[in-house]
């Protein structure tokens, strides 16, 4: 049916997986690692070829806005003087989404230099990698002792190698807050301070860390850096479609008969996608995806068939590529529950500053809850889309709009199986299925 | 803001924390506060008492709200006595689909307790987990003592649960 097997898996961030000792700074090397910071090193390369090379590439951000990632490193400030910084969001934690923990673990060097580039590009000399809490037991110490390795093959520190070029990078740890994902929360954060985000303008390049310019880029969007430079712009570029350069690192979870994390083009076929995956488990029919963690917009599984996995394609289906975390639902899923778990999601990660997103979450909760335990009221329904319509646009961060969306799209795509679970006091349209969720 | 006797941290935990300072630039110590709770909570078996965040304020010098804010705004932090071993149980959205309402079930029939409570003896506490735990390509998961745990079955947790050591591993955070 399709020719999913055609694909080159593991091209950037996923290139270490699979061989011996991935996380080791050999097994980096071998495959071309340092190569682009020892060039750097030798003063072979300008901090102006290096944004101009990130910007050909096509490299948007990662972390889930899909901001290109040069244009966001031209906005440091190139010659004032005193300390700037680089920070790597390693919180992962948007709901779905697994992949930089897999880099981490697997391909740490690659966050490494691909922050010591970045260091370099925009005149930083520290560098701070925040990672979530829950990553103690496992990613943390894997990327320490990488950190460990590097500094001991003389690839970090002051006037490294005799360059004149200094950088320093120091592993953080979160303690459990999604909000710290949102950049100047997690700035908040690293200053030691609950993660509530910053107003802004102004922006972090401007004012970050300590006041200091500062700029944040997610896990994979410093991994990819490396190899961007080390095999050309132009490679990286035409990996995907215009628009939407390198590869994605796709977590596909949920109803699919072999979940994983895919590192494969930007641009692949939903279905190719789905198909790498195992198809639906049991050969159930797909009813619906969110293709880039929760906070998407979810889309049925007839108008996701046949598009492409890419920032155009995704927006045009009136949804987001996200951070390519890939929640697929089959033909027993009830749509009611699912919105209930975001909800709650939304309402316990809020922060609680502003008032539409602290007031409105927890009230797009209790009503789903009280529709599933069969005292929903017709009005509910647009109640339900005028307060998560309220609460988008309305509030500091991003937080806000992402437990709106939700909200929004399960009604535009699902109304029927609201209406039908009102009508019949908390019954689902799939209940009478066993595995319903 | 004062330190007292009965606040001091251990030596121990001063160096540890010592360890955290030294990656922020000078006079930036505040940036070490969240290391030095895990440090605490950690050292106290699981959870912060009010003596050792204050002791923690005392050591980075700080206002003692200001880390009471910290250990009530991050989800990791316990400010009230909890049974030596955390189990979080992911039912965020792909462990939901894949079952882990299931398993976050068994594991309080099994316990018998709620989600929220330790159990009388002191040595579970099912935290209530709100979070994705980004294990979701190995769903249901569930996490231990920091330690993930992927693909679920009921049998499964059983037997990790009857393998947890006190003597070894044995304080979460």
């Amino acid at each position: 049916m399709t020719d999913a097997g055609r694909y080159e898996h593991n091209l950037v961030c996923f290139a270490t997986l699979g061989k011996d000792q991935p996380a080791s700074l050999r097994t980096y090397r071998e495959l071309g690692g340092y190569e682009v910071w020892e060039k750097i090193l030798s003063g072979a390369l300008t901090r102006e070829q290096i944004i101009d090379s990130v910007k050909a590439s096509g490299l948007r951000g990662r972390g889930g806005a899909g901001f290109p990632t040069g244009v966001k490193w031209s906005f440091m400030p190139k010659d004032s003087p005193g300390q700037k910084y680089v920070v790597c969001n390693s919180d992962e934690s948007e709901p779905g989404t697994c992949h930089d923990r897999e880099i981490l673990r697997f391909n740490p060097h690659s966050v490494i230099e691909g922050m010591a580039i970045g260091g370099f590009a925009m005149g930083a000399t520290v560098g701070y990698n925040y990672i979530r809490g829950e990553f103690l037991d496992e990613p943390v110490p894997v990327f320490e002792a990488a950190v460990q390795e590097a500094y001991a093959a003389g690839l970090l520190g002051r006037n490294i190698r005799g360059s004149g070029i200094d950088f320093d990078l120091q592993t953080f740890v979160g303690a459990g807050a999604y909000i710290c994902g949102e950049e100047t929360g997690l700035l908040e954060s690293l200053e030691g301070k609950p993660g509530k985000p910053r107003f802004k303008p102004p922006f972090p390049a401007a004012f970050g860390l300590y006041g200091r310019p500062t700029t944040i880029n997610n896990t994979q969007s410093f991994a990819s850096v490396p190899t961007i430079l080390r095999r050309g712009p132009q490679w990286f570029a035409d990996l995907g479609p215009e628009g939407s350069g390198g590869t994605g690192l796709f977590s596909v979870s949920g109803h699919v008969a072999r979940p994983g994390n895919f590192e494969l083009p930007l641009g692949i076929p939903f279905r190719d996608l789905l198909e790498i995956a195992g198809g639906v488990r049991e050969e159930r029919g797909l009813k619906a995806v969110i293709p880039g963690g929760s906070s998407v917009p979810v889309v049925p599984g007839a108008v996701i068939m046949d598009a492409t996995m890419d920032y155009n394609s995704l927006k045009n289906i009136g949804t987001s590529l996200g951070t390519g975390a890939v929640i697929v639902m089959d033909d027993t899923t009830c749509m009611v529950s699912v919105l209930r778990r975001i909800a709650r999601f939304y309402y316990a990660e809020s922060c609680g500053q502003c008032t539409p997103c602290r007031e409105g979450t927890g009230w797009l909760y209790r009503m789903l809850s009280r529709i599933l335990d069969g005292q929903g009221r017709r009005e509910d329904l647009k109640l339900l889309l005028d307060v998560a319509n309220r609460i988008e646009g309305h509030t500091i961060c991003a937080l806000g709009d992402a437990a709106a969306w939700p909200v929004q799209s399960f009604l535009r795509h699902f109304m029927p199986e609201f209406e039908y679970m009102i009508e019949h006091r908390g019954r689902s349209i799939v209940e009478s299925r066993p595995e319903a969720a | 803001m004062a330190t007292t006797g009965t606040n001091e941290l251990s030596p121990a935990l001063r160096a540890e924390i010592d360890r955290w300072v030294a990656r922020f630039p000078e006079g930036r110590q505040r940036s070490a506060v969240i290391a030095a709770l895990h440090a605490a909570q950690h050292e106290n078996h699981g959870y912060l008492t009010r003596e050792l965040m204050e002791g923690v304020a005392a050591y980075l010098g700080m206002p003692v709200i200001q880390v009471y804010e910290v250990a009530t705004f991050y989800s990791m932090f316990e400010t009230k006595p909890v049974g030596r071993h955390s189990i979080s149980v992911c039912t965020n959205i792909s462990c939901m689909l894949c079952g882990g309402e299931k398993i976050l079930e068994h594991v309080e029939k099994r316990l018998g307790i709620k989600v929220g409570e330790s159990s009388p003896d002191g040595r579970f506490y099912l935290k209530r987990e709100e979070e994705c735990l980004a294990a979701c390509c190995g769903a249901p998961m569930m996490m231990v003592d920091h330690r993930y745990y992927e693909n679920l079955t009921p049998a499964r947790v059983d037997e990790i649960l009857d393998g947890i050591d006190d003597a070894g591993e044995s304080s979460h955070d």
